[in-house]
């Protein structure tokens, strides 16, 4: 499968990256020289092969239901969330207007 | 059942409709983090560095959050996915600080089961049908984005971000209005029961997306629209029927139904659209790398299912055989937990007044409970949860009854007064001197000048209009104020009047 | 007696208890070194205070009579992918310039736990994406190493840890922290000529460190030793639960473990590592490392995993999607750039901040992780991928039924100039050709110093154990050492 500049521009749309037409252009060749390499993968017999989920044998743990139980984790810390904000507003992250 | 059909210019059309609904798993923490998650706090203050999704940051799942999707699975007959995993729903937006909502698509926690609901209030056995549970997956809340505070910007308060959902799947068995509402009421009733989410739709707590088609009866499936995030049954309920005719109306005006999502405006209560962006349907979902398979033991299974409460269908029908209600009164104490615990409290507060079985005092306090104290909690325009009056002052006023102490219609009047003051309805009866007289000379002496002042009615009642008997009877009790026990009226009066 | 900071950290912990010397002495010594490299571009942010600090810490508590921790005195280098308290961290990235983490990730918390200090804050591959540290916003760091030519060359360092790797090498600092996603530990290490060991997944929490594939991210040490790696690794690793992936073991002893003895273990030799075309001297230094083994005991056998060739496209399709995702966060909202074009809507923000913020290799991965997740191709790519991956760490799980740890050579070649890779990305990902299987199956594997090739440059040998059996890496690492007998140290031009 390869790639056209539609499908660049939409998958940089889709990743919000803003490209400019002459990016554009030059990430054409370089992403099919990638993705033409990549699919090698092709060759490989999977039957039978579950996809890997979990590279070392673990299962997920669970945590206990207990609120601000390791400092580092809980809430009651605005201003640490806010302190790298670039616009910090009474207390809220601020964007520009949302007309939903 | 009858079924529900719209009529069109050309003909009837069918409804084919499945509910989404995200319903707020009760925890005190959130789903991945420990910051807490109750309403209406501070902006931002209940947001950790992982709910803001700080460089670094990870997930580490709540034990309470599966634990309670894990019993809301079994209690709708659900099958419980041992093995199951988080995978990342891709997509940008401003309440959504990774980029990504931590979800199950691939994999869910718990599988298929179903929900029962009654289409018919007084008799809740007469037309049940069964609504498909296609899944149930666990997932995060996103934040909450405010428009109005700035004139150019937005403001993002995190406070619910990551908070745990349940997204309950039915399946498209829903045929109608009706059907939607009461499934969405029952999967209510059920939550509120095990506990995992306080139903509370007006918070948010509780809301449905509306997956709605329609189709010639019998035929394919037509195109479904989506309408988000509508939070009442009584919206549902107006979203199925005006969506539904809204895309009939469309395919007979030789249009097509588009597969969007809508939103329901309640002012005039119609669905729009929502300018969708032409990328919005690819969400890359993909397992989440930063947990792993989340794998459960049967014990923990085991202990889930130990710990649900009787449900509302089992108790509904352990009060009409084993406590003799009807299958409305049934219905209506079981429909809510809260009246249930509290209708189970009055019965055995009553029945150890009395020293009887429960199943002797269930019916009058089933009576007394919906249409007496239900009525005037109405008018004070309270709910049971913050009655003044307790299940145990309900017996006392129910013992009251029972012994003779007051007749049934001056308890009306105590309950009025217990509401009003909070007193004991013994201290009410003995203050405002409500006690009924079983005094047979007392009575009597009444009935006599009764009999006396209304001669020709006896002559007529004695020549056989009988129905005059209630007459004397109202006009007896009328002369003792309702304090008379009407059993001993009615016996004395047969006698006089032979 | 010796420079202080040709010292390893084994020395200075011992000199500093001892009181050959104090902590500060040893801080002082370090951040004039940092200080006069400033031509190395080694490090993004330098914090003589906080080396400073640390030391008049544990001067005070070896003066009190307290015990010290178990890195006590030492001054560090900290990747700047660990978030540091108070101190700028930036993953080399444009769109985290001016972030400042109000936390401490969990590997370097216990880094200063154990008594250590923290010099700077050393540059790095864009988000740790690259393997000749080319694609830092920060600008490039050189190697301190040359070519014997006589040339001047801007030699790399390996990346995505090259400032560590270039750091440790002209003994800017004794030891640092890396992290490695497909070799980026390893294959600097092998370009500098120090040693780096990537634990098993899960061994070290990733808890604080900027995520880039968050199934493959590794914390480990970089150090001029096997016994420095075994003491950084001690103190870095250890069950976190704030990571869901955290391994809940206990640590081992592993310096205390170490022993060099190989008699009665097994070496294998995959031969598919063997491809056509190896460099000669790289082909040379394995040759030598398997004599070492021999010599130390051990038998050498051939074994066999069959799907290497396929273990660099399935990393180029699992490690870009998720870097797709977990790079989402970087949105101008709650930190980092932001750049808001006049009369922009929040989306067009999201699209104008990355585009100023993320450099060319962070979008080019962005972009093919973005392709291989989106629908249609999912299954095509990366499930397929996940499979191989499968089938990959099968391989080793069967090879090491005959062996006990794996030899091969760390990368295809010794460091390349700076330029003479970046115009072809795939010429630049196949450096990772030997790094990236262990990385797939999550396995410990170290690179040691095993000689210079004719270009007077280092190479290195790469061992890969069996899950959570870095005390058999460390060892086989030990083996090699001994006997490699590498002393080569760059000469100082900068
Ligand atoms: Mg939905
Ligand atoms: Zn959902």
């Amino acid at each position: 499968m390869s790639v056209d500049t539609a499908t660049v521009a939409k998958i940089a749309s889709l990743a919000r990256l803003k490209v400019s037409a002459g990016e554009l252009e030059a990430m054409v060749p370089e992403l099919n020289g990638i993705l033409a390499w990549v699919e090698q993968l092709g060759e490989v017999d999977v039957t039978g092969v579950e996809p890997m989920t979990a590279v070392i044998p673990n299962t997920l743990r669970l945590r206990a239901d207990v609120i601000n139980a390791d400092p580092l984790t809980g809430g009651d810390v605005r201003d640490a969330v806010l302190a790298n904000a670039p616009a910090a507003e009474h207390g809220f992250f601020g964007v520009p207007k949302v007309i939903e | 059942m009858s079924e529900y059909r719209i009529q069109g210019m050309t003909g009837e059309w069918e409804v084919v409709v499945g509910l989404e609904v995200h319903a707020q798993v009760t925890s005190n923490s959130k789903l991945f983090s420990g910051a807490a998650t109750a309403f209406g706090a501070e902006p931002n203050t209940q947001v950790s560095l992982v709910d803001a999704a700080m460089p670094g940051m990870l997930p580490v799942p709540n034990a309470e959050c599966i634990r309670q999707a894990v019993r809301t699975g079994l209690a709708v007959g659900a099958q419980i996915n041992k093995w199951s995993r988080f995978d990342r729903k891709n997509y940008f937006y401003a309440d959504l600080p990774q980029g990504y909502q931590i979800s199950q698509l691939y994999h869910p926690l718990v599988g298929e089961g179903e929900i029962e609901i009654s289409l018919d209030d007084k008799n809740p056995e007469a037309d049940v049908k069964r609504i498909g549970i296609e899944r149930i997956h666990v997932e995060q809340d996103a934040g909450k984005l405010m428009h109005d505070q700035h004139p150019t910007m937005s403001y993002v308060d995190l406070n619910r971000s990551g908070v745990a959902l349940m997204e309950i799947v039915s399946r498209p068995d829903i045929r109608s209005p009706v059907e939607a509402g009461a499934y969405l009421a029952k999967l209510r009733t059920i939550l509120r029961y095990v506990g995992s989410c306080d139903g509370n739709m007006d918070q948010g707590s509780m809301r449905a997306d509306v997956n709605v088609s329609v189709r010639r009866p019998g035929e394919e499936l037509g195109t479904r629209t989506e309408t988000k995030n509508v939070n009442s049954v009584r919206f549902v309920m107006a979203v199925v029927e005006s969506e539904a005719r809204r895309q009939v109306d469309l395919i007979e005006d030789g249009g097509r139904v588009v597969q969007e999502t809508r939103l329901y405006d309640p002012d005039k209560n119609e669905t729009r659209s929502m300018r969708s962006k032409e990328d919005a349907h690819d969400y890359r979902y993909f397992p989440d790398p930063d947990l792993l398979p989340l794998v459960l033991e049967d014990a923990f299974i085991e202990e889930c299912r130990a710990s649900l409460p009787e449900l509302p269908d089992a108790k509904r029908h352990r009060y009409e055989n084993a406590l003799g209600l009807t299958p409305y009164a049934a219905g209506v104490l079981t429909a809510d937990v809260e009246t249930a615990r509290w209708f189970e409290v009055l019965v055995a507060a009553a029945a150890e007044k009395a020293g009887k079985p429960e199943a002797d005092l269930a019916k009058q306090a089933s009576n007394w409970l919906i249409s007496e104290l239900f009525g005037a909690l109405n008018k004070l325009g309270r709910s049971l949860e913050d009655s003044p009056v307790s299940p145990a002052g309900g017996a006392e006023l129910l013992a009251l009854i029972a012994d003779g102490t007051i007749s049934g219609s001056i308890a009306k009047q105590v309950l009025e007064k217990m509401l009003e003051t909070g007193d004991s309805a013994a201290v009410i009866v003995e203050r405002e001197g409500l006690k009924q007289t079983s005094d047979t000379g007392a009575i009597e002496a009444v009935i006599d000048k009764v009999l006396a002042d209304n001669a020709a009615k006896v002559e007529e009642y004695k020549g056989g209009k009988e129905a005059l008997f209630g007459f004397f009877v109202g006009q007896t009790m009328k002369a003792m104020q309702g304090k008379s026990n009407p059993q001993v009226v009615n016996e004395l009066l047969r006698k006089k009047l032979g | 007696m010796t420079n202080i900071t040709d010292l390893t950290v084994a020395a200075i912990r011992d000199g500093v208890a001892a009181g050959t010397f104090s902590a500060v002495e040893v801080a002082e010594a370090f951040n004039a070194r940092v200080a006069a490299a400033q031509a190395l571009n080694a490090f993004i942010v330098t914090t003589p205070d906080a080396a400073l600090d640390a030391a008049r810490k544990v001067d005070g508590m070896r003066a009190a009579g307290n015990a010290l921790g178990k890195l006590a005195g030492v001054p560090i280098g900290m990747k700047d992918l660990f978030a540091t308290r108070g101190v700028q961290t930036t993953a080399a990235s444009h769109i985290l310039e001016g972030f400042t983490p109000q936390y401490e990730s969990t590997v370097s918390q216990k880094l200063w736990d154990a008594g250590a200090g923290m010099l700077g804050k050393l540059n790095l591959d864009q988000f740790a994406m690259g393997s000749s540290n080319e694609t830092s916003y920060f600008g490039n760091v050189i190697s301190p190493w040359r070519r014997s030519d006589g040339g001047n060359t801007a030699m790399a360092p390996g990346g995505s840890s090259g400032g560590s790797s270039a750091a440790i090498a002209a003994r800017l600092c004794p030891a640092a922290t890396g992290t490695d996603t497909g070799g980026s530990i390893r294959q600097p290490a092998a370009f500098t000529g120090i040693s780096g060991i990537k634990p098993t997944y899960g061994r070290c929490s990733r808890w604080g460190i900027v995520a880039f594939a968050s199934s493959l991210d590794q914390a480990g040490p970089m150090a001029r030793d096997v016994r420095d790696c075994a003491i950084m690794l001690e103190v870095m690793a250890g069950f976190d639960p704030k990571d869901s992936t955290s391994l809940d073991l206990a640590v081992p002893a592993w310096e205390a473990g170490l022993n060099g003895d190989m008699k009665g273990k097994k070496v294998g030799i995959p031969k598919e590592y063997r491809v056509d075309g190896l460099d000669a001297d790289v082909a040379k230094s394995w040759d030598d490392g398997i004599a070492w083994l021999k010599d130390a005991g051990a038998e050498i056998v051939e074994i066999s995993l069959p799907h290497t060739k396929y273990a660099l496209p399935a990393y180029y399709i699992i490690a870009p999607a998720e870097a797709s995702s977990n790079l989402a966060r970087y949105d101008g909202v709650r930190y980092g750039l932001r750049d808001l074009p006049d009369g922009a809507n929040l989306q067009d923000m999201y699209a104008a901040t990355r585009a100023a913020g993320f450099g060319a290799e962070v979008k080019r991965r962005i972009l093919i992780g973005t392709y291989v997740l989106s629908a249609g191709f999912y299954d095509a790519y990366y499930t397929q991928a996940q499979k191989v991956r499968t089938l990959i760490a099968r391989d080793f799980e069967l090879a090491f039924q005959h062996c006990d740890v794996i030899l091969a050579p760390t990368a295809p070649t010794a460091a390349f100039g700076l330029g003479e890779k970046s115009a072809d990305p795939l010429a630049m990902y196949l450096n990772d050709v030997f790094a990236v299987p262990a990385s797939l199956a999550g396995l410990p594997a170290m690179s040691v110093p095993a000689g210079l090739n004719r270009e007077g440059l280092p190479l290195g040998l790469q061992i890969v154990g069996r899950p959570f059996d870095e005390q058999g890496v460390l060892n086989a690492g030990l083996a090699i050492e001994a006997r490699a007998g590498f002393t080569a140290k760059p000469e100082q031009w900068w």
